[in-house]
């Protein structure tokens, strides 16, 4: 679908170089994140509304870390604050109607490289921090406590493998819901388009319903947006502690 | 029967598992809000595991939805 290809706007594709739509749409995303940082980092006494939005958001992730890793937990606030506003501001730039204006937008979370790259950051850090603190200590993480004699290979094998998955399955996550509720739209706008083409009493009535039907998507898309990057920042929170305070 | 039709089926099969995801995000929180309702003191505490376990039901369910695609799109 056109949505989702990679185009080079500038260089050629082949080459390790090319700047394309996506990194566009990422220097887009990181303008915005940076506006709204600038404006909300004032420092005022009595802070205006956008000091509050900004500390809004730095609290809500901060105090998400502290509850699930506790107090160590405000060292890893600026991975996990990373991660959210870009996912989230990446998430709803994608979904809005810039294509009124002749500009399509590229929801850059729908690639699973760029997905990819943030949960494999998210699970060097898990490593890291581990095998840091606790040396090969670490490897107690996979044996629950009180495990009987017997199954401690096939309990290692299986905790091994759930830890193994937690990359994929972040970035799966996150990449084919946003690909889901961009086809679920798409599919949707083409009926649109087929019942008014149709003609007859059928085909009107089909693209009304269908694009009553968008409204409500769409609607549960902005939803969607905001619990994809909630859980991502949170399932990060949760592994970092797993790392720093192993059981 | 041929491989593009063959494809069809099988992708229409894939997507039972996205349904099934369904029933398990709405006992998600069908359940939560089941329990919120009896203690409303002790639900807002309860929100991160509500979110980890909407996130492990829908997972399967996006795993789903992505055999699916990779069987309607193989050559």
């Amino acid at each position: 679908m056109h949505q989702f290809q990679i185009a080079p706007l500038a260089g050629d594709l082949g080459s390790p170089f090319a700047f394309t739509n996506s990194a566009l749409w990422m220097l887009i995303v990181l303008g915005l994140i940076w506006l709204f940082m600038l404006g909300g980092m004032k420092r005022q006494l009595v802070p205006g509304r956008w000091q509050v939005a900004v500390e809004g958001v730095t609290g809500f992730v901060t105090s998400m870390l502290a509850t699930t890793v506790g107090p160590e937990g405000r060292r890893y606030v600026p991975w996990v604050f990373t991660i959210f506003m870009f996912i989230l501001v990446a998430n709803l730039i994608g979904l809005m109607p810039f294509a009124l204006a002749g500009a399509h937008p590229f929801t850059v979370t729908s690639q699973f490289t760029v997905t990819g790259v943030m949960a494999i950051i998210s699970f060097s850090i898990v490593l890291i921090v581990g095998f840091w603190k606790h040396g090969f200590h670490f490897f107690s993480l996979f044996i629950p406590h009180g495990t009987p004699k017997v199954l401690l290979p096939l309990i290692f094998l299986i905790e091994l493998l759930s830890f193994m998955v937690r990359p994929f399955s972040l970035a799966l996550r996150l990449f084919v819901a946003m690909i889901a509720g961009h086809i679920l739209v798409e599919v949707f706008g083409s009926f649109v388009v087929s019942g008014i083409n149709a003609g007859g009493v059928a085909g009107p009535l089909v693209s009304v319903l269908s694009f009553v039907f968008i409204m409500g998507v769409m609607a549960l898309e902005l939803l969607v947006c905001a619990i994809q990057a909630y859980v991502f920042a949170l399932l990060t929170s949760l592994y970092i502690n797993d790392a720093v305070n192993l059981h | 029967m041929d491989l593009a039709s063959a494809q069809v089926i099988g992708a229409g099969l894939a997507a039972i598992g996205v349904g099934a995801a369904a029933v398990g995000v709405g006992n998600v929180f069908g359940s939560f809000l089941e329990s919120a309702i009896r203690n409303p003191a002790a639900a807002d505490s309860q929100q991160g595991r509500l979110f980890i376990g909407f996130a492990a039901a829908e997972l399967l369910g996006l795993i789903a939805f992505a055999v699916a695609m990779i069987i309607l799109y193989a050559r």
